[in-house]
């Protein structure tokens, strides 16, 4: 039985490549979304959404928000198609993107 | 082709560096994302899904040789390889970085190019007919006035704080294939009864989420009053436009809350104020500019090029290419080639740096060092002797750019959609990829004959779906993605915004669906009729009853 | 807010009141344009200056007949993205108003240069901005395409350049 947790993933663009990144319960903003903090818990996102603040401040990344997420047998993986796609590269271009530079993840484009 | 001279040099380089600095103080913290954004987004710098995205401005969509291959350095240099040409016959590259963005602009400055205003509440790259110059239709060149108004357009102290974003663009023949109905201001030139050539200006037209046809508010502007007139409906717009909502903040929402008629009256107003005391200084710079476009010295050949027919004669697939993707020009023996970047399950408008090098290179040997990128998307060869088409032909066909599909139903227009674009709300190029494959076989596709599908992956409209023969407009019910089809929208000179047709579909369901319509479209015809005069005639009924009807 | 005029930070020598403030018997007046409609038959007797303060969704053409009476007109950008004050301040200068014309508000150095070019003498700025940073914006573009402009010493309008022999330039009060 695997075992599944949701919650909510901070993601931003790094500001002076464009990047994708997540933060990390080390409070660093990393490009593998396996390596990203899930909230479970309002007073977790709230701790994400400050630190993220307090980097966009500090120009280090800009446009951060919250996405839906799921942990399963510690692996991340977006909810939505839309994060999806942001998390691995480009559905009709599986040779870009994180999907090919190793950083996507366990869950790089199973089921589209 | 226009070339600068060393005011337009120096122009494009200090714009360029005047954002290295402000690029520098956005790294530096001493410029905010919201104070930055406008800025770099004025010169063609958006955050998309995966990274930047640059957007360059092809002005009027025309290029030469050097240009191109200049684009295909910046892909290799400072991308991944490719880029992807617009239905603003722009070039947008997708993996682009903040730190690189001022070298590029660096690069662009040496060929005479530019990524100014080609994003931003400002006005946009003047867009015109893809065949102008070589069209055998065409009353006059209409890129003179195209770069009248890049110039006049560029940094305008007045004007680039509008509304909303603004485009205008410029036809010179009757057939319109610059879709100047659904533009924010449409320029159509012609010719009145004593052969005097003017401007039929159009106000109001757009796409978006609230498509509109635009309302002449000129018939016939002479041309040394354009730029001044230009200015007054600017005027009008920026002060009056709405402002309190973006969905609300285009021009056409003004003309039609106002009305034409008050509109026009307010703009006559502006008008009247005009301080110049003449226009010589516009008619000087118009001939200035217009010696660049003189046509270039064609040679006195038959109309019948013998090699040319001979080959057609012994390649049924070179035949069948030069039946769907020559176009007639205006001077006996030559043509124009359209270069499908259409491939069976490709995506429309990616270009790699060698086929853009390779297109570069035929344009240098056999097309006056010209190539133009079309509003659908593809890649134009304006000026080919009909003898060297079929060397052209051969050396396409190993780069994958040999479909013979221009104009038809493989020939899709898609906007980038979720793949990259963070507005998207759903997906355009697989929608389009699963189409072209459905009817790759050409035989099928040309026994429908002309027919534009449009794919737009959110209301925004890029992919010009309101205008398409078959409109797929991509959405979001509840985090699946979810596609709408509308059928009979054109943006020709009988410009029509599609109806929708009925209840959404899945993406997997989409291409059945648009197969389903073309086999009842092919069913119904009358001979010769096109698709949209058949839609035009017959209704949306039978197409909702071949789609909906319970079996 | 520091006042920016010629190119350095200036005292604002003139009095802004509201709709409800007591006129003083003299020196250098600013009103809202409401209250410069409704009292002007006893404001054109002041014996100081008088400015405006006109906003942004007011027409400039309601003001045109003040303007020979007024020394300083103040337009406001309630947000940067917000251009409407472009377009009044060019028909304040297309109408023939040569004194003060200040901007107010939401001012960023980049666009600092636009604002001149349609014809603001001053402007009322942030602190965020040093002084050296207004000064090396007011130079980022010396050329440009459109006629009709403010130009300052060293700035090129193309197409007047271009076929001088038609159209003499004819020095234009300098902005800034």
């Amino acid at each position: 039985m695997s075992t599944i947790e949701k919650g909510q993933v901070m993601t931003a663009n790094r500001l002076r490549d464009g990047e994708v990144v997540f933060l990390t319960r080390a409070g660093t903003w990393n490009e593998k979304i396996d390596e990203a903090a899930m909230a479970l818990e309002p007073q977790a996102t709230a701790a994400l959404t400050a630190r993220a603040a307090e980097d966009e401040k500090a120009t280090v990344v800009t446009g951060a928000y919250l996405f839906d997420a799921e942990r399963i047998d510690g692996r991340v993986r977006a909810i939505h198609m839309r994060e999806r796609i942001r998390t691995l590269g480009p559905t009709v271009r599986r040779d870009l993107g994180k999907q090919a530079e190793g950083t996507a993840g366990a869950f790089a484009f199973q089921e589209n | 082709m226009y070339r600068y001279d060393e005011f337009d040099h120096q122009f494009v380089r200090e714009r360029t560096a005047q954002f290295r600095d402000q690029a520098d103080r956005r790294l530096k913290g001493e410029l905010t994302e919201e104070e930055f954004r406008p800025l770099r987004l004025m010169n063609g710098l958006y955050l998309q899904l995966h990274a930047y995205m640059l957007r360059v401005a092809i002005p009027y969509g025309t290029l030469s040789s050097r240009q191109m291959r200049k684009l295909a350095y910046i892909a290799e240099k400072w991308d991944r390889g490719y880029g992807h040409f617009t239905t603003r016959q722009n070039i947008q590259y997708n993996w682009i970085k903040l730190e690189d963005t001022a070298d590029i602009l660096a690069a662009l400055a040496e060929v005479e190019m530019h990524a100014i205003q080609t994003s931003g509440n400002c006005i946009r790259n003047v867009t015109t007919d893809h065949w102008a110059g070589a069209a055998a239709d065409e009353i006059s060149d209409p890129r003179p006035v195209g770069e009248l108004l890049r110039q006049w357009s560029s940094l305008h102290p007045e004007f680039s704080y509008l509304p909303r974003k603004f485009k205008i663009a410029v036809t010179g023949a009757p057939n319109d294939r610059a879709a100047v109905k659904v533009h924010d201001i449409g320029l159509r030139l012609h010719k009145n009864d004593a052969g005097k050539i003017g401007w039929e200006v159009i106000v109001g037209g757009g796409q978006g989420r609230t498509p509109m046809i635009g309302v002449t508010v000129r018939d016939f502007l002479p041309e040394n009053e354009l730029v001044a007139y230009i200015e007054a409906i600017m005027r009008v717009y920026n002060l009056y436009g709405r402002r309190d909502n973006k969905y609300k903040a285009r021009i056409k929402i003004l003309v039609h809350e106002i009305g034409a008629e008050k509109f026009k009256s307010e703009v006559e107003t502006e008008y009247a104020r005009h301080p110049q005391q003449t226009t010589e200084v516009e008619e000087k710079e118009l001939a200035r500019i217009a010696a660049y476009f003189a046509p270039p010295q064609f040679e006195k050949l038959s109309r019948f090029a013998p090699a040319f027919e001979d080959a057609k004669l012994k390649h049924p697939e070179f035949a069948r290419w030069t039946r769907n993707n020559l176009a007639a020009h205006k001077v006996d023996g030559y043509t124009i080639v359209n270069i499908s970047l259409k491939p069976e399950g490709g995506i429309p408008g990616d270009a790699t740096a060698d086929q853009m090098r390779l297109m570069a290179d035929l344009a240098e040997r056999c097309s006056n060092d010209e190539l133009r990128v079309s509003h659908p998307q593809n890649i134009i060869l304006p000026h080919v002797k009909k003898d060297d088409v079929y060397s052209i032909w051969q050396q396409l066909g190993p780069a994958g750019l040999a479909t013979a599909n221009y104009g038809l139903a493989g020939d899709i227009i898609a906007c980038p959609g979720m793949d990259y674009c963070a507005l998207a709300t759903a997906r355009s190029i697989p929608i389009s990829q699963a189409i072209s494959r459905k009817f790759a076989d050409l035989d099928v596709q040309e026994k429908i004959g002309p027919v534009k599908i449009n794919i737009s992956g959110c209301i925004n409209a890029c992919g010009h779906h309101h205008v398409g023969h078959i409109g797929i407009l991509g959405l979001d019910k509840k985090g699946e993605e979810f596609y709408q089809i509308t059928l009979g929208g054109s943006s020709t000179e009988s410009a029509s915004i599609g109806s929708i047709l009925g209840p959404g579909f899945a993406g997997h369901e989409v291409a059945d669906a648009i197969e389903k319509i073309l086999e009842t479209y092919v069913k119904l015809r009358q001979p010769g009729e096109e698709f949209l005069y058949a839609y035009r005639r017959l209704g949306p009924n039978p197409f909702k009853e071949a789609l909906y009807a319970t079996a | 807010m520091p006042l920016l005029r010629n190119n350095a930070f200036v005292v604002d020598t003139w009095t802004h009141l509201g709709l409800e403030d007591k006129l003083p018997d003299g020196g250098n007046v600013v009103l809202p344009f409401q209250r410069l409609k409704n009292e002007w038959e006893s404001l054109a007797k002041f014996p100081g200056q008088l400015g405006v303060l006109l906003n942004n969704s007011d027409h400039a053409g309601e003001l045109e007949h003040f303007l020979p009476h007024l020394a300083l007109v103040i337009l406001p950008f309630p947000a940067f993205t917000d251009g409407r004050a472009y377009s009044i301040a060019r028909q304040i200068r297309l109408a023939g108003y040569r004194a003060e014309l200040r901007a107010t508000g939401n001012l960023l150095p980049d666009q600092f240069q636009y604002m001149q070019q349609v014809g603001f003498t001053s402007f009322d700025v942030s602190d965020r901005f040093p002084l050296s940073m207004w000064q090396s914006a007011a130079k980022q573009m010396s050329l440009a395409y459109q006629r009709g402009l403010y130009r300052r010493t060293g700035e090129t309008e193309v197409w007047t350049e271009r076929h001088m022999e038609a159209a003499p330039w004819e020095e234009q009060p300098h902005a800034g």
